[in-house]
């Protein structure tokens, strides 16, 4: 196993326990940063794989990637604390509560 | 729901195994597009690789994640006014004194970061991301930044990277070549120049953000 | 006049002129109405030009930055891009109409930038060729179909945009993920060259998974439909119509070209259980909308029940793609123009007496015949009865089950569209009555009457343009690929 990979399947490790956060905790703030350590699993991910080019520079494509996807899940974050800001005001918690209908 | 808990964590487990099972089956060695970059690298008008793709091979991207940051401010703004802790908040002598010093280094590192970006690690975002935090403390040290701008050159300044490419994209279109496809000689130049002007956005918009909501409609309560 | 029209770059086009418009509307809020009804009106002739050059020229080709993949980013249009495109062009052009008598003047001011972002972002990735690119514009949608649904505010809203903005999260990172392990395998994320270089291995299955599985939840298949029916149902009228007619398309989209291009040869079993759930989705889609005490929640339930028809081709497109797959284009197409003529139709209603309340609507045939009307058509469309748009792709469907021997699809095909028009026409029989209060109605303006009617007349017209439609479709014979298991 390549350090590449160890940091890869650190990534992977990363998705999983987000996204076992973001089902099973109610507050939304943790929601929110489960969504966010997710996101760094997959960004480290793209970027531990691009080291494997042997003796040549590490891959320049997925390091842009993850700027972007960076700059996407800042925007994300902050429209979703605020919104979450607003849940909390209109219905006195942060939590989504039981879903109607289903 | 609760017992979609259950059911969770051995499913989660097989997820964990498969991805990591797909992960260890990559060859240790694999060639990704380093070579593609380098080989184009001196027609992109910059030296590093990283900007390059970002601004000038995958420069379209670029321009769509702009768009993202101003539609989560946009998102951000039609939720309401901003909350009023923001205003009323007075700073301690510490971090008073601590934001006197460290916005002028902040605004410098950026412009540095921004203009060392075409051959060094760095760039419109990195620059605008110290852009922001700069804006960040002055709005935890007492709200200033809020009546520093007025609403139309608040606008103006949040969309100007976005319109900086845009312009680029449209000459480009104009003169024939394909959208974004920078003359060749000029490349450098322009990316310079849509890259300040992205600094300049980025960093009002993630301030902005930092509000929390439409400020302009709280200067009008 | 071929050279002309060809000569122009439609593609960007297509983008940046959206882009541009919002850019206005938000640096210049006085313009909004006037910039937006230009940009959806010049909209449908850039889609124009796009046929024109297509059906000249075959597929198109766009380079951005000249470079080309794998290193830069290809805008590429066949047949399936022109119709989504198309799609997007009309109901655009009708929901702006209404959305120009509907909003007050402080929401019209964040309304107008937010749709002609999204507008700017769907043909964005109706276009694009490049799963990184993909993955930019599912987000640029994401957000501001999030911001849009929270517009107005309320408690209903508010928690329902919430839950939408941290599922359409979740769907993109599983998204990306896959994208991921796909370049690091395949050393590209272009479609194109994946779809010639991708081969069954244990990096192509985990993508395909992933992929799927976050594409699905953006889409609203059962069991990950939680999210759809409270924000379609509390966001404002116009905004649902954008939201049940194009977005859920828009990743639908997506996992449609995957499938078609990258993944065709490895998806027999994952085929069997999307048809499965598209089951599902359709029964109890429905059944929650015969339930339903409110129009708009019925609509939106509506939705989740014809998106599962959607998924019902996927086991039927190993034996018979061609049939199969024009059947699901035609159902997203017909879908989306009747589905927003009814989102319309229920905010009609609700700027007349103030709610949505089926058993309360009150003599809505006599004094708002137009609304009525649209709503009818629709859900003619809806239903699948001749001729419409939705017959047209349901009778597609039932050919490619009956063919197969696949009669549990049928099935619940015939069942799904019983249960449709019980549903139907519980709010249409209300609308003949009187209800037990009285109230004093408000007049709805008759561009918002006429929008719906518009968009419900298109769901109809489609039935008659079956012709046409295929022909298009097959540019670039984006189908002929993509027989699962073939």
């Amino acid at each position: 196993m390549s350090i590449a990979s160890l940091y890869a399947l650190v990534g992977v490790g990363l998705f999983s326990l987000g996204l076992h956060a973001v089902i099973v905790y109610d507050h939304l703030l943790r929601k929110i940063l489960a969504i966010n350590v997710m996101g760094s699993g997959v960004f480290l991910v793209l970027i531990s794989l691009a080291g494997r080019g042997g003796n040549s520079a590490p891959d320049p494509v997925p390091h842009a990637m993850v700027i972007t996807g960076i700059v996407v899940a800042v925007s994300a974050t902050a429209l979703a604390l605020s919104l979450m800001l607003r849940v909390a005001a209109a219905t006195g918690r942060a939590e989504l509560g039981e879903e109607r209908g289903d | 729901m609760k017992w979609i808990r259950w059911l969770l964590l051995p499913l989660l487990l097989v997820l964990a195994t498969g991805l990591g099972y797909a992960v260890l089956s990559l060859p240790d060695q694999a060639p990704g597009l380093q070579s593609a970059v380098a080989g184009q690298l001196e027609k992109s008008g910059v030296t590093n690789p990283v900007t390059a793709v970002l601004l000038n091979f995958r420069g379209y991207d670029t321009l769509l994640e702009m768009v993202v940051l101003l539609l989560a401010l946009l998102g951000v703004w039609s939720l309401g006014a901003s909350p009023a802790a923001c205003e009323q908040s007075t700073p301690g002598p510490v971090l008073d004194t601590l934001t006197r010093l460290l916005v002028p280094v902040l605004v410098v590192v950026a412009g540095y970061l921004l203009w060392a970006g075409a051959h060094a690690p760095g760039g419109a975002f990195q620059a605008g991301a110290l852009l922001g935090a700069a804006g960040v403390l002055l709005t935890l040290t007492g709200g200033r930044v809020r009546n520093g701008l007025g609403r139309r050159a608040l606008r103006v300044a949040l969309v100007a990277g976005m319109v900086a490419f845009m312009a680029v994209a449209v000459l480009t279109l104009q003169s024939g070549r394909e959208l974004l496809a920078y003359p060749p000689g000029q490349a450098g130049v322009l990316i310079l120049l849509i890259e300040t002007a992205a600094t300049v956005s980025i960093g009002v918009t993630l301030a902005a953000l930092f509000l929390g909501g439409d400020p302009a409609e709280g200067n009008e309560r | 006049m071929d050279a002309v029209v060809s000569a122009i770059p439609w593609g960007p086009v297509l983008i940046l002129l959206p882009l541009a418009a919002g850019t206005t509307c938000f640096v210049f809020p006085s313009t909004a109405k006037t910039v937006g009804l230009v940009t959806v009106t010049l909209v449908p002739l850039a889609v124009a030009g796009l046929a024109w050059r297509l059906l000249a020229h075959g597929v198109y080709h766009h380079a951005v930055g000249g470079w080309g993949a794998p290193l830069g980013i290809d805008l590429q249009a066949d047949g399936l891009s022109l119709l989504m495109l198309a799609m997007t062009a009309f109901v655009g052009f009708g929901v702006t109409l209404y959305a120009t008598g509907y909003f007050k003047a402080g929401q019209s001011d964040r309304f107008w930038p937010l749709w002609l972002f999204l507008l700017a972002a769907l043909n964005a990735l109706f276009l694009s060729g490049d799963l990184f690119n993909l993955y930019v514009t599912l987000e640029m949608i994401g957000l501001a179909a999030v911001a849009m649904t929270a517009l107005q505010g309320g408690r209903d809203a508010l928690v329902g945009a919430m839950r939408y903005l941290l599922a359409t999260l979740l769907g993109s990172l599983a998204y990306l993920m896959g994208v991921a392990l796909l370049y690091h395998g395949y050393g590209t994320v272009d479609l194109g060259l994946l779809a010639a270089r991708v081969t069954p291995s244990p990096v192509a299955w985990a993508a395909l998974g992933l992929m799927s599985a976050g594409l699905v939840l953006k889409t609203a298949l059962f069991p990950l439909h939680f999210w759809l029916p409270p924000a379609h149902a509390s966001a404002p009228a116009p905004v649902s119509a954008l939201l049940s007619a194009l977005v859920v398309k828009a990743s639908f989209y997506i996992l449609l070209r995957l499938w078609l291009e990258i993944f065709s040869p490895m998806a027999g079993g994952v085929a069997g259980l999307l048809g499965l759930l598209g089951g599902a989705a359709v029964l109890w889609g429905s059944l929650q909308a015969l339930r339903q005490v409110r129009v708009k929640l019925l609509v939106a339930y509506s939705t989740v029940a014809q998106i599962g028809y959607l998924f019902l081709a996927f086991p039927l497109a190993a034996g018979m793609g061609l049939t199969a797959w024009s059947a699901v284009v035609y159902l997203a197409f017909s879908h989306a123009l009747a589905k927003a003529a009814m989102f319309l139709a229920a905010g009609n209603l609700v700027h007349f007496g103030g709610h949505d309340r089926v058993v309360d609507l009150d003599r809505v045939v006599q004094r708002l015949p137009l609304t009525a009307g649209a709503f009818a058509l629709a859900g003619v469309s809806i239903m699948g009865l001749p001729p419409s748009g939705g017959f047209n792709g349901k009778w597609l469907l039932l050919q490619a089950a009956v063919a197969q021997g696949r009669w549990d699809i049928a099935g619940v095909m015939v069942v799904g569209g019983l249960m449709a028009a019980g549903y139907i026409f519980k709010v249409l029989g209300h609308t003949f009555t009187q209800a037990n209060v009285p109230h004093e109605p408000s007049s709805v303006p008759a561009r918002m009457e006429w929008a719906a009617m518009i968009l419900a007349c298109g769901a109809i017209l489609l039935g008659f343009l079956a012709p046409p439609f295929l022909a298009v479709l097959a540019v670039g014979n984006p189908i002929a690929a993509g027989g699962l298991g073939s």
